[in-house]
């Protein structure tokens, strides 16, 4: 059997992706029609080129269905419990930078900082009889960052998209998603609390501890690495 | 390990007991209806607890303890006083510690009881205690209604103490709120910047959401007020700490306690409680003497409990959690009473916990 290597399965993760790789001498390609998720791997010898869709990623490094993974550090942590036991960061890849924040509306003046937040939220439940929505789709690092940091009160409504409008509509109080630029969350009236920060993120590529390793494959995986690293 | 009808077997002999000591036995649903239970605890219980659902009934959670369906159940048809039992597996959701049970029975008991709350106290610690007798365990006890006088009773703003009391159970963000009313850390630069300022501050960018400008404009106002008012006290504030700090056998643990007392008078009424406790504990052949008190105890894990706390662990076996636990929820008969409260305290056992001891210790 081959060496596995999931790989986003479209857009420009994926071309960022394949440039990354090239730039070190490996030639990833998809193969057959647009529509087809097959691909090939060139300039090194016995590993398998995986489409996957990047969310899906963790999860298969943690069954130990690829051994290799290019995904961002956010859905790592998000999807995988005490995810340092269950694959290895080899090479975080410079692109695909997001962070993911705590933000609220901006004109909340009274609200700079998660000690704010905190007080807030308190005020808000007693007055409106709910606690304060936090929409997201990042449950389990937003509630543990929220936990660490002492806040009450709260709660997460799930949203998997178009996240920053849910304040505008009433649906959530405010929001904790990505960003890049901030420039969505300006159009939306929305600011980043100065330290909600919950986690810096990037595309990185992984190694499955899970994963089942022939002595072919171990031979593979030291021959890609050694070009990778240069 | 003991197997698994083995445990069965010796919660049904605990859960005999506890008849015997005047417990009706009751057996709630294993799966409870999820919104008390986050209405309760709030987010922090998804992590804690497995949650599930269908289309006609909503979210579900496999139950992660007895005590809150035996409050609600009390709070709709019991008649007072009363004493429950029960012997059935709990549910705790694990993501950090592969060592740690997910599912594990417990054998309950819980007393509803107006007439004499130390009293009760006495008799829920002291059969727990009886059930492990044979065991190599230590006893821990604390009184967060200490704990809540002292607060109650700083020379503060209400604003501050409710802040303050919010946080009894999150000791980190206690310790901060703490000494920022101690004026021992600066305010953030936005903060002095609202501060500086006067009027009305909303409207520059447009007003979304639920929470309004008047809300805002509301804690605007709380800020300023609590920028005017004094800080609280070093010799309160030092005698706070000193409190949170003790650490001693019980008759030292009150002899210190009424030191602090000087400065704390509040929580004179509390200590008197703990006396009558300690009392009443002696009546009932606890070596009250020997027993650890820490101030702090109950204050990391157990949100509910709002007086005397305890819990009983496995000496030589700091890896093991508590063996037995319990304590007094007052509060939380009151919010899910719907407007009725009753005086409550219950314990439990983990008869997993004590077969494997027992195998150890044989």
């Amino acid at each position: 059997m081959s060496l596995k290597l999931g790989v986003p399965s479209k857009g420009r993760l994926m071309e960022k992706t394949f440039d990354w790789f090239t730039k070190r001498g490996v030639t990833l390609s998809r193969t057959g029609s647009d529509r087809e998720y097959a691909g090939a791997v060139e300039g090194v010898g016995g590993v398998d080129l995986v489409l996957l869709s990047a969310g899906e990623i963790p999860r298969e490094l943690a069954v130990g269905n690829i051994h290799l993974g290019v995904t961002g550090t956010d859905l790592i942590q998000e999807k995988l419990a005490r995810w340092e036991q269950q694959v290895e960061e080899l090479a975080p890849m410079g692109f695909g930078y997001a962070d993911l924040i705590l933000a609220v509306p901006q004109f909340w003046i009274d609200v700079e900082t998660v000690d704010d937040l905190d007080a807030v939220a308190a005020a808000f439940r007693a007055k409106y009889g709910h606690r304060l929505r936090v929409a997201t789709k990042y449950h389990r690092l937003v509630r543990e960052f929220l936990t660490d940091s002492g806040v009450a009160d709260y709660q997460l409504v799930d949203s998997q998209g178009a996240t920053e409008g849910t304040v505008k509509n009433e649906t959530a109080e405010m929001i904790a998603d990505i960003t890049s630029t901030g420039e969505t969350l300006r159009a939306n009236h929305l600011k980043i609390l100065s330290d909600g920060l919950v986690l810096k993120s990037q595309a990185t590529l992984w190694r499955s501890r899970v994963a089942k390793y022939s002595a072919d494959e171990k031979a593979a995986l030291k021959t890609l690495l050694d070009m990778l690293r240069g | 390990m003991a197997n698994r009808s083995e445990i069965v077997a010796r919660a049904r002999r605990f859960r005999t007991n506890f008849e015997a000591a005047g417990a009706v036995l009751v057996e709630p649903p294993l799966l409870q209806p999820a919104e008390a239970l986050l209405d309760l605890y709030g987010e922090d219980i998804r992590a804690r607890a497995y949650v599930t659902s269908d289309a006609l009934r909503g979210e579900q959670m496999l139950r992660p303890d007895f005590t809150v369906p035996v409050v609600q159940m009390h709070m709709q048809q019991g008649a007072e006083p009363a004493r429950y039992t029960y012997a059935g597996e709990v549910f705790r959701r694990q993501e950090q510690d592969p060592d740690r049970a997910n599912e594990y029975m417990q054998v309950g008991y819980e007393v509803f009881d107006r007439a004499k709350p130390a009293v009760s106290d006495a008799e829920v610690f002291a059969l727990m205690t009886l059930q492990l007798r044979n065991l190599p365990v230590r006893a821990i006890c604390g009184d967060i209604g200490i704990l809540k006088a002292a607060v109650q009773g700083l020379n503060t703003t209400e604003v501050r103490k409710e802040a303050l009391l919010r946080h009894i159970w999150r000791p980190r963000r206690f310790k901060f709120l703490l000494d920022r009313f101690a004026g021992r850390v600066a305010l953030p630069e936005s903060r002095a910047k609202i501060l500086s300022t006067e009027g009305r501050l909303t409207g520059t960018a447009p007003e979304i959401g639920k929470r309004r400008s008047a809300d805002i404009d509301a804690r605007v106002d709380i800020l300023r007020a609590d920028a005017a008012a004094p800080l609280i006290a070093d010799h309160e504030v030092a005698a706070l700490e000193a409190l949170l700090a003790v650490r001693e056998t019980v008759p030292f643990a009150i002899e210190q306690m009424r030191d602090i007392a000087v400065d704390l008078p509040a929580i004179l009424p509390s200590l008197d409680l703990m006396d009558d406790r300690v009392n009443a504990m002696r009546a009932r052949g606890i070596d009250v003497d020997t027993l650890e008190f820490e101030a702090s105890y109950g204050r990391t894990s157990m949100e509910y409990y709002d007086g005397f706390v305890f819990g009983l662990y496995a000496i030589g076996r700091p890896d093991l959690p508590a063996i037995a636990l319990g304590g007094r929820y007052d509060a939380l008969t009151r919010q899910l009473g719907q407007g009725s409260e009753i005086p409550a305290v219950g314990g439990v056992l983990r008869p997993d916990l004590i077969l494997t001891l027992e195998e150890e210790t044989a």
